[in-house]
């Protein structure tokens, strides 16, 4: 066994391509124009980011009670923010009612944390998941306008920020799939009437922007209505969001649909199942899996789009962030209150962003390409 | 444009139809059946319509609803407060929605003409007028010329500016914002030398600078805002008493009587005074209310002294002057009929 063979074991990699340095020269001076472009980017950091650390954090106030306590320090004046939070958050809703508020949260929280948990067996998030849909909205209803029960009614007028948000957001989002479902479906029809009906449908409210659907509900409608005839002002809204938003999910769907080969709607008609049975079980199921993103994008965009109720008046957070840079004691803090409400926007589409793309990899079977 | 012009069709039709349907009183009837006034305010206007933490409403406009309350029901309270952005400020009022609508908005003829409006009073005297930095030495709006100024876009303002330092034979250079607080920060910076915006709003905007005392509001008005409360055409009775509402409280401030000393006024000799307070004649019957309702607006809202003062004068953080709204007997405009 003389002069076995023992090669030599292998050299590091050189120091300047493993590690930070590595990664940065890689990355950042590959080339003449990168290095230009992490230059300028440099400077540009440099030329912003101290100020801003500055207002936002260093500068700012943290703690007081009054506008007089933000006069010295020349930052950002957080104070406006603590003052105002309860508003931001409930708006005008009575502030003894509140309780109302927190436990229907409590129960959205509660109710959703186990669809998003991995051990769960499966039937009981199906029958979790259609309680929130079906059960959940009538007992957040119930505790948010009251007048059952014992419970004070609370007029909608006084409901606002985050909660007339969320409210706008999740009826606009748990209405709109079905309906944009029903729509898609309904498109694809080989029945003529359906199909034009729906074809109509979609087209009409695709056609128009939103801010001209809630000005016309809430300025053009009660003027056809007889006089002293008015219903709730966010109810109308509500209906104009989410005929809105149906019209925009049903082309999502539709395209998910469009996607699905020929062949599985054979295979399933050749087993013989109905037409309800070949979308419900064989077709929905992969169609919807395969737009999930093009669904949370529309989500996305109706919770952002919730802030156009301003122009008819509603409170919603950007509507009472406006609403509390009004108030004659704390005049001159517009910046802090839509750096917040930009703040909690973010928070929220980021989040559903992330959900989607977690859907996303756990409902991949078989199809990642 | 087609659709604009079937939109404007559509809105002529309703408005007739509207205006077809009532008649005189329906309105009161209406108020007194629901038990309360559908008011509509502004949606934020610092020092005429706010609302505060818990919802309530504070303002001068807030102020004029809450006495119309007093004088139908006895009970300032009785207002449901709708804010309206300015764009459907009239169609709500228009369709019923509100019964009154308060919400500094400017009296002009083709408002009370063509859309049917009524304007019951002027409750707060208004113009454009120009905030500028101390340092630059400017005491009067005449020496302006080559100034660059800050305006509120796609509002009457741009037009009464121009307007102005033409017929003055100035030259301006205009910056355009959308937003009040964009043009506050704006003058604050230097980027313009002035700012121009309706008066009551240039006391809110001096708030919002970091320095407020270096800066003023020139003398010079350069239009006419006058401001008030808005009824229905064709509703006589509730429009009669929105009226009044204000004139008594401006009547009130003239004689005297406030909130705090209403009660010991009702002994006064002075017969004006006796009439304003129901102690003597049936004048409050006369609007099919109680004969005392006037003296219960000044208990319960007060003067139009003391609503100016609390909202928008020294009581408040705004600061504003009396100004054109002073009483006639003190060099301003508000001047009210007698009660008699």
């Amino acid at each position: 066994m003389a002069g076995s063979y023992t090669p030599h074991p292998d050299l590091p990699p050189p120091a300047n391509v493993v590690g930070v340095p590595g990664w940065v020269r890689r990355n950042l001076l590959s080339s003449p124009l990168n290095i230009a472009l992490t230059v300028l980017a440099l400077y540009l950091l440099y030329v912003t980011l101290p100020p801003l650390l500055n207002w936002a954090l260093f500068n700012a106030t943290w703690t007081g009670e009054t506008r007089e306590a933000c006069q010295t320090n020349g930052g950002a004046c957080w104070v406006f923010i603590q003052v105002h939070f309860d508003q931001f958050m409930y708006g005008f809703y009575p502030e003894a009612q509140r309780w109302r508020v927190n436990i229907a949260a409590l129960l959205l929280i509660l109710g959703a944390a186990p669809l998003f948990a991995g051990r769960v067996p499966n039937k009981l998030k199906v029958r979790l998941g259609l309680g929130l849909l079906v059960i959940y909205p009538i007992i957040a209803f119930v505790l948010f306008k009251g007048g059952l029960f014992g419970l004070p009614a609370v007029d909608t007028r006084r409901w606002g920020g985050l909660l007339l948000t969320l409210v706008i957001a999740g009826v606009g989002m748990t209405a709109a799939l079905p309906l944009g479902v029903l729509l898609a479906l309904g498109r694809r029809s080989q029945m003529p009437a359906i199909q034009s009906l729906c074809v109509t449908f979609i087209e009409f409210w695709r056609g128009v922007p939103l801010i001209t659907v809630l000005f016309m509900s809430s300025v053009m409608l009660p003027l056809f209505l007889p006089e002293g005839m008015n219903f709730d002002k966010l109810l109308r809204a509500l209906i104009g969001v989410t005929l809105f938003q149906a019209a925009y999910m049903a082309e999502v769907v539709r395209g998910g649909l469009q996607a699905i080969p020929k062949g599985q709607f054979e295979a399933a008609a050749a087993l013989g199942l109905g037409y309800w049975k070949i979308m419900a079980l064989i077709v929905l199921p992969q169609a919807l899996k395969l737009v999930i993103p093009g669904i949370v994008n529309t989500f996305i965009a109706l919770f952002k789009d919730t802030s156009l109720v301003l122009i008819i008046g509603l409170f919603d957070l950007m509507n009472i962030v406006h609403n509390a840079t009004t108030n004659p004691e704390w005049l001159g803090f517009s910046t802090e209150g839509y750096v917040f409400a930009a703040a909690v926007y973010w928070l929220f589409c980021f989040s559903m962003s992330r959900y989607s793309q977690s859907l996303e990899k756990r409902l991949h079977t078989g199809h990642k390409r | 444009m087609n659709s604009t012009k079937l939109l404007t069709t559509m809105f002529a039709a309703a408005c007739l139809l509207a205006a077809g349907a009532a008649h005189a009183g329906a309105t009161l009837d209406a108020i007194k059946k629901n038990g309360f006034i559908k008011c509509g305010v502004s949606d934020g206007l610092p020092g005429f319509s706010y609302a505060d933490e818990k919802g309530n409403y504070s303002g001068i406009d807030v102020d004029v609803c809450r006495a119309a309350a007093a004088a139908v029901f006895g009970d300032a309270k009785k207002v449901k407060f709708t804010p309206l952005t300015a764009k459907e400020r009239l169609t709500a009022l228009q369709s019923g929605e509100i019964d009154v609508l308060s919400r500094n908005t400017t009296w002009t003829s083709s408002r009370d003409s063509a859309q049917g409006m009524n304007f019951t009073g002027v409750t707060y005297y208004d113009g454009q007028g120009f905030l500028i930095n101390k340092k630059l030495g400017v005491k009067s709006a005449k020496e302006l010329d080559g100034a660059t100024v800050c305006v509120q876009a796609g509002t009457t303002t741009e037009l009464n500016l121009s307007d102005y330092f033409r017929a003055h034979k100035m030259k301006f250079t205009p910056i355009s914002y959308d937003k009040s607080d964009e043009s506050a920060k704006s003058l604050e910076a230097g980027r313009c030398d002035v700012l121009t915006s309706d008066q009551s709003q240039l006391y809110a905007q001096r708030i919002k600078l970091a320095k407020p005392d270096e800066f003023i509001v020139l003398p010079e008005v350069i239009s006419k805002e006058p401001l008030g409360p808005v009824v229905r055409h064709g509703d006589d009775d509730w429009f009669d008493i929105v009226k009044w509402t204000l004139f008594v409280m401006v009547d009130a401030e003239e004689l005297g009587v406030n909130s705090k000393n209403v009660e010991e006024m009702k002994k006064s000799t002075n017969p004006d005074i006796k009439r304003l307070l129901g102690v003597e004649g049936d004048k409050g019957k006369d609007f099919g209310l109680a004969n005392d309702w006037m003296a219960v607006v000044i208990a319960q809202v007060g003067n139009y002294g003391e609503i100016f003062e609390r909202n928008v004068g020294k009581g408040s953080p705004l600061k504003i002057e009396r100004g054109l709204n002073a009483l006639w007997t003190q060099g301003g405009l508000q001047y009210a009929p007698p009660v008699r």
